[in-house]
Order: structure tokens, then sequence, then C-alpha cells
């Protein structure tokens, strides 16, 4: 009875505006990837402490993670942990510069965010084309 | 004006509810560990970089030369701390059943120390072998 009653009130009082109401944009879209890639760089220091804790081990261990790190999967994984760091790293310079009540601005915000989004895939491109060329090319 | 001078009510007082004065510790450290972050990650890139290729033993003796033990040192405990405080906002934020969430907490802290004191001790046991 009262939850009848409860569950019309919820359904009839106005509700704040949440994700779904606004038109996407890219400065709301790339808050949303900052946090993702925070999520997934996360995870991904498991890769991190797995390589250093492989070279303490010894040769054998060492081995497994670079055969890991060459096939297919870990190569996706790897190209996956290169974006998401500088991305998040751009994002976080980003967000120190906002912290500061700098760029602000319609046009400034726009093109900060803009800005890191194109920087993080441009750089991680020239760090994969460097990463090649360092180990003589795709095998 | 009554006797008291503040907006808190006396019972509020007693049961020490209200400012602790420390509302923006965790905004300021996870700020603080974003930028120690900003060098010691383009360090750590570059690191991992130049291992890139190298058998075992060269990757030994690189990581645990001294400079470069020391930089990833400070990166593993930048990093550790800035994913744990991190990590907590986003569980705060999603996870709204009391038990869940603070089991959620907890394996944060768990994972968070694992990750960052696993990597720590790999970085000590290359620098002084054994």
């Amino acid at each position: 009875m009262a939850d009848a009653k409860e569950a019309r009130l919820q359904a009839t009082r106005p509700l704040s505006p949440h994700l779904s109401i606004y038109r996407p944009m890219l400065t709301m879209m790339m808050s949303i990837v900052h946090r993702i890639t925070g999520a997934a760089l996360y995870f991904g220091m498991l890769l991190l402490a797995w390589w250093l804790v492989a070279a303490a081990l010894g040769p054998n261990a060492y081995g497994r993670v670079q055969w890991f790190m060459g096939t297919l999967i870990g190569r996706v994984i790897l190209l996956g942990f290169t974006w998401a760091l500088i991305h998040h790293l751009l994002g976080g310079i980003r967000h120190l510069i906002w912290d500061t009540g700098r760029g602000f601005g319609p046009s400034e915000r726009e093109w900060l965010t803009l800005a890191g989004l194109v920087g993080s895939i441009g750089l991680t491109a020239l760090l994969w084309i460097v990463g090649y060329l360092m180990t003589g090319g795709v095998r | 004006m009554s006797k008291r001078d503040t907006m808190r009510t006396p019972l509020a007082r007693v049961r020490h509810l209200g400012s602790a004065r420390t509302g923006t510790e965790h905004f300021w450290r996870q700020r603080v560990t974003s930028v120690a972050a900003i060098p010691l990650s383009i360090a750590g890139i570059v690191i991992v970089m130049s291992l890139l290729g190298r058998n075992h033993a060269a990757a030994v003796q690189i990581l645990g030369s001294p400079l470069v033990a020391i930089v990833m040192l400070l990166f593993i405990v930048t990093s550790a701390y800035h994913m744990w405080l991190g990590m907590q906002v986003i569980i705060e934020d999603y996870v709204h059943d009391e038990q869940w969430k603070l089991t959620a907490l907890m394996a944060n802290t768990f994972f968070s120390f694992t990750v960052g004191l696993a990597s720590f001790y790999a970085i000590l046991k290359l620098s002084f072998g054994v």
C-alpha cells in the first residue's frame, strides 16, 4: 500500500537531468573516457607488476612475459595500455589546467579537449612506430 | 544572538558531526599524485621502451641500476596511490549498497597495495640481487 504510493510519487516527481538528457558533447564524452581509461590502467598495472616480478624471478619467467607480449592479444592489450596511459595523462594535464580556473572559455575548453584526443592518438602511434623501428619492424 | 556563536547544535557537537576539517584531503592527494605522475609516467614510458626486444640479462641490468630503479620506485608508489584514490571515487559513485560498497572499497585497498608492493619488491630485488 505504502509502496504503491511511493512508486507513484517517484514516477511523477521531477527528476534531475542525467547523462541521457544531454546532447553528447566532446568535453562530456572525454570526461567519461578519462574515468574509463583510469579504470583500465588500474587493471593494466597488473601487467607492469607481472613484468617486473618476472624480471625478478629469472629468465624463464621473463621469457614467458616477452612471449605473451609478442602475441597478437598481448600486442592489442599493450596498444590499449599505451593509448589509455597517454590519454589519461593528457586528460589529467587538462584537468590540472582547469583546476587553476583557466581554459573554461567556449572555444578553449573544446580546443583543449580535442587536443587531448588527437594528441593521445598521435603520440600512441608515434611511440609504436618508434618501438617497431627499435625492434626491427613488424614480425 | 544566543550564547551559542555557532550554527552547530549541541546534539551535533556531542555526536561529533560536522566539519572534520579534512574535506579536501582526498581531492588534494589526487592532484598531488597526478602532478607527480606527469614526469614519472613519461620516464616510465622511456624506461620500458628502452627495454623493448632486450633479453632478461639486459632488463635486470637496466632496471636494477640505481637511477632507473629510483625513478621506477617513485613511479610505482605514485601510481599505486593515485589508482587507489581514483578507484575509491568510482566505487563510491556507482556502488550504493552499503555492504557491496565496503567490500569493494576493501578489495580496492588490497588490490592497490598488492600490485604496488609486488612491483616495489621486484625492483628492490633487481637492485640488490640475491
